[in-house]
């Protein structure tokens, strides 16, 4: 069997930064450790090279059929590299002035983000479950990373065992599907399926959901998102926005590629399943969004309502419908991307504003307008973007959702589109709260001044840009997700 | 030619963004700079869209003229497409001339907190949200300019508003967002259904129409809904009225003035542009309820207003009622009908625009908009104010002569002989009751109007103000109205300036309806 180097040289190169950063930390002293930050952030960028000149290029398949980079996956992993590349521009001054085992960090981060660039190459059950536990390990010691803080030790554990407990559902169910199909791949499990026809065994359908619910997990799905909020308030700001972004991305691929490619038989037990839960989550996070006063927990409901946006997608998959599965499929891809440089920006400007005063609540944003113009601004555009507000991307988000149930038409596809508009209504009222705080309220009498630092503020600057230019010309990303063939290469 | 130059109309179009940003970067020392720059920024628009207009080709008013077409996003097959018929053209003119004349009232007159800069930025990316509306023919990109415009009207009236800015500017937000979400699901699948019918490029607001009567009937029921719902809560129709009141009452004076005089003005227009040309038969279904929710909004506008105790209060609510004559018009559903609600849209920008300047200025001398509190003697006071006020409030409740008149006569005469659908369908009693409750209308608004000017204009200053030194109409105020002032004569004694500029244009459009 020979291996396509080409098509895994970005995870390659990926492992290859990660140990580098563990060894340079080992062998430096001091203020040098600095180091390891630009280090990844070179072997990120190199990463991402090898990624993007697999852009829009043939199929590769390789490992069997185990394994394939096709538009879909580059797309994904372009993603994926891109936050990493943002994440490490908040992280660097979060983590060099907040005494922390840097090498360690960097490391952990890196392993995960390997894991999430399998992801949506993955083609197998097993090397699914390897990718996420790649991606959840390391966030477990990542979240926990705060050491002198008990919130952090709570939020690891939280997370450490709701992790576990997700995973093991996961395996059982992977475990019955192997007994029912005897095979592990994707596509060999689709195939496989089909000779039950209209009448599959219970047990079977038990198995698919016990998969499904794995994942729900990990994209904290309601009524799977409990470990959020906690876990995200009490890690540090990068990893919370990392766990926020990167790795509910990284949920989605996996979730992606079970129900399209192996369960697509049996779309019409799946679909309506997490149609329900899409209801769930979105309507249950704005709800409870609406309650907070802390800046983090408002972000991590606001991040648990918009798993649910992402889930209505999946509500309108049609057993063998190929063209209401790409439409879906394509929606929630462009979603993420569109939900991911948002939402990073959000925490990194929550992260300027924490930084050296440890403000993180609601009231602390007030008068940020008159504080630090350029912060205001930023997270006005970021928040707007959450919400679906010109001129920000989101606006296209929203419209892809919408534009794929109007194309299903299905009765759940109306209910989706209906729960969808009230949800973003309510969004909008905590969303605007914020903005209203930072414009319109007077700042508190001695409030420290706001100082992101140079490295920060060009992360912010270039997520604004971002999503101002994403607005005006959607087509950037939407004709590359457009092209998306889930199955190319099968 | 000139009116096959596309670029001449982007250029008009994208100008104020220019201008936003320019006034974005002047030190904030320099706030007469700024207020300077969106003098000039806001003029050269005006003088652009200007251009446009004379360069237009009135003998074939009906056609799109300064077109552009380029693809933009690939992957929806949606695309940059603009243009400007006769219909497009008074309102695209009538945007360029009130924010520029709002630029000039604020050199001078700042609301509370200051900060011009922002201001006018965001009076700027308003009015390329506006105009944009009034020239895009693609679906997508007129939702864009549609939803533009939210963001900056949201922090105009959150931030230079009234004591219930927060309550007044959310509630504007989401309730308009709430209705263009519903129209962007109809929009989409009318989308779907005319890509399966095969037309070409099937967001073309100009395709979409010649198609005439896309899908099934209960399609064409549902997507009008939908797209109702957005339009009817913009314009405002009773009973989505709510947050007009609030959002005109809080809002900064040159806010109201362009929310009454170009952001309602979306709504109708909307209704005539898209709702009506491509969704004809779910349009014949909704129009008596249009018609019958219309002339309830102009009863219930009128009798709110003679409830009302702050002047700008009344003047909002006068707004629900006018926009009922507009949508009247529009439910009668013939030339006549499209006709006068366009004309009566026309006239309600300018005139309730012109009001509003007028019940900004009132507070500025006050610090009260409450009647009871102004007193009267307002005419012995400030006589030219007085004057313009009573002369304003003759335009706005219909005085033949002036502006006001011909919107709202054309509009019950259109209603009187319904198109031929509706009669068929033994809607005429219908019509003929709401044409007598419409004029009912007119009476309760002359009425609330002559309250109006008898509370505050006649009578001796109360003993509160008798001694104050009130000023009279000052300079900027004389630049800022006179345009309009005169606009509301003209359009008053000669009506066929703007029914000619329209009328190609709408016969062609009511081709489309009746099929």
């Amino acid at each position: 069997m020979t291996i396509d180097f080409g098509a895994i040289a970005p995870e390659l190169v990926l492992t290859a930064t990660a140990l580098v950063v563990l060894l340079v930390d080992l062998v430096l002293k001091g203020q040098a450790k600095q180091l390891v930050n630009p280090i990844a952030v070179v072997g990120t960028l190199v990463a991402l090279g090898f990624t993007l000149v697999m852009w829009g290029g043939e199929p590769r398949v390789t490992f069997g059929e185990s394994y394939v980079v096709n538009q879909y996956a580059v797309v994904f992993k372009v993603i994926f590299l891109v936050s990493l590349l943002a994440i490490l521009g908040i992280s660097w001054r979060y983590f060099a002035e907040g005494r922390y085992f840097q090498g360690e960090y960097y490391f952990l981060l890196l392993v995960s983000f390997l894991g999430m660039v399998v992801m949506p190459s993955a083609r197998d059950l097993l090397l699914l479950f390897v990718a996420l536990e790649t991606v959840s390990i390391p966030a477990f010691a990542m979240a926990g990373m705060r050491k002198r803080s008990l919130y952090s030790s709570e939020a690891a554990i939280k997370f450490f065992l709701i992790g576990v407990i997700s995973v093991a559902l996961m395996l059982f169910g992977i475990s019955m599907i192997y007994g029912f199909t005897g095979t592990t791949s994707l596509p060999g499990i689709a195939r496989e399926l089909g000779q039950w026809g209209a009448s599959p065994p219970p047990l079977l359908l038990a198995s698919i959901l016990l998969v499904i619910v794995g994942f729900g997990f990990k994209i904290s799905a309601v009524p799977f998102h409990f470990w959020a909020p906690d876990t995200y308030a009490g890690s540090p700001m990068p990893v919370a926005s990392m766990l926020a972004v990167a790795s509910k991305a990284a949920g989605f691929a996996g979730l992606v590629a079970v129900t399209f490619i192996a369960f697509e038989p049996y779309a019409e037990v799946w679909a309506p399943a997490l149609g329900v839960l899409a209801i769930l989550t979105m309507t249950l996070g704005n709800l409870v969004a609406l309650q907070q006063r802390d800046m983090i927990r408002l972000l991590a409901y606001s991040s648990v309502a918009q798993a649910g946006y992402m889930l209505i997608p999946f509500g309108l998959a049609v057993s063998g419908d190929a063209a209401v599965n790409a439409a879906a499929v394509q929606a929630m891809l462009f979603y993420i991307a569109a939900y991911a440089i948002p939402n990073i920006g959000a925490f990194g400007v929550v992260i300027a504003v924490n930084r050296r005063t440890g403000y993180r609540s609601i009231e602390d944003f007030a008068g940020l307008g008159a504080r630090h113009p350029f912060m205001a601004m930023a997270m006005t555009t970021f928040l707007l973007s959450l919400g679906g507000a010109p001129p920000t991307v989101g606006l296209w988000a929203k419209f892809a959702v919408i534009q794929a149930s109007a194309q299903s038409g299905t009765a759940m596809a109306w209910t989706l589109m209906g729960f969808l508009i009230v949800n973003s209504v309510i969004a909008f009222f905590y969303y605007l709260h914020v903005v209203w705080v930072m414009w319109m309220r007077e700042p508190r009498d001695g409030i420290a001044p706001v100082r992101p630092g140079l490295n920060l503020s060009v992360v912010t600057a270039g997520l604004v840009l971002v999503t101002v230019v994403l607005f005006v010309l959607p087509g950037l990303v939407s004709d590359a997700t457009s092209v998306t063939d889930l199955l190319a290469g099968m | 030619m000139l009116n096959d130059q596309g670029w001449l109309l982007s250029l008009a179009l994208f100008m104020p963004l220019i201008g936003a940003a320019a006034v974005t970067v002047v030190p904030s020392r320099r706030e007469d700079l700024a207020k300077q720059l969106g003098v000039f920024f806001t003029g050269v628009t005006f003088l652009l869209a200007l251009v446009v207009a004379f360069g237009f080709d009135y003998s074939r008013s009906g056609e799109l003229q300064y077109e552009t077409v380029a693809t933009w996003i690939d992957a929806i097959g949606s695309r940059y497409h603009l243009g400007i018929d006769g219909i497009s053209m008074p309102l695209f003119v009538l945007t360029g001339l009130l924010t520029f004349l709002c630029a000039i009232y604020t050199t001078k007159i700042m609301p509370s907190p200051g900060k011009p800069r922002a201001f006018l930025a965001l009076m700027m990316l308003l009015q390329t949200g506006m105009a944009g509306t009034f020239v895009a023919f693609d679906l997508v990109l007129f939702f864009v300019f549609w939803e533009i415009v939210l963001v900056p009207m949201y922090f105009m009236i959150g931030m230079w508003g009234g004591p219930r800015r927060e309550y007044a500017s959310v509630k504007f937000f989401l309730y308009t967002l709430f209705g263009s979400v519903f129209m962007l699901v109809a929009f989409l699948s009318v989308y779907f259904v005319a890509r399966d019918a095969g037309i070409a490029n099937p967001w073309d607001i100009v395709e979409l129409s010649a198609a005439a009567g896309l899908g099934t009937s209960t399609f064409q029921t549902f997507a009008f809904l939908g797209i109702f719902l957005g339009f009817a809560i913009k314009v405002p129709m009773w009973p989505f009225h709510t947050w007009l009141p609030d959002a005109h009452t809080e809002a900064p004076t040159v806010g109201s003035v362009l929310l009454a005089g170009i952001l309602l003005k979306m709504g109708t227009y909307g209704f005539i542009r898209i709702a009506l040309p491509i969704l004809p038969e779910g349009a014949m279904r909704f129009a008596p309820l249009i018609g019958v929710l219309g002339v309830i909004g102009i009863i219930y506008g009128s009798l709110a207003c003679l409830a009302q105790t702050d002047v700008k209060r009344l003047i909002a609510f006068s707004s629900v009622g006018h926009m009922g004559f507009v949508m009247l018009g529009i439910a009668a559903m013939n030339e006549t009908g499209i006709q006068a609600a366009l004309y009566g849209n026309i006239a309600h920008g300018v005139v309730t625009g012109s009001l509003f300047f007028l019940a900004g200025s009132l507070h500025e001398r006050y610090h009260t908009r409450e009647m009871a509190e102004i007193g009267g003697g307002m005419l012995t006071k400030m006589p030219r104010y007085g004057a313009l006020l009573v002369y304003v409030s003759m335009a706005s409740l219909g005085l033949p002569g002036l502006a006001g008149f011909w919107g709202e006569f054309t509009a019950l005469w259109a209603a009187r002989s319904p198109a031929e659908a509706l009669v068929a369908n033994g809607y005429s009693g219908l019509y003929l009751g709401l044409v007598i409750f419409g004029a009912i209308g007119t009476v309760l608004t002359a009425g609330y109007f002559l309250w109006l000017i008898q509370r505050v204009g006649l009578g001796r200053p109360s003993a509160r103000w008798a001694n104050e030194p009130l000023a009279d109409v000052m300079p900027v105020e004389w630049v800022s109205w006179t345009p309009l002032l005169v606009i509301i004569l003209v359009m008053g004694v000669y009506p066929a300036l703007i029914f000619g500029v329209q009328d190609q244009a709408v016969t062609t459009l009511v081709s489309f309806i009746t099929g």
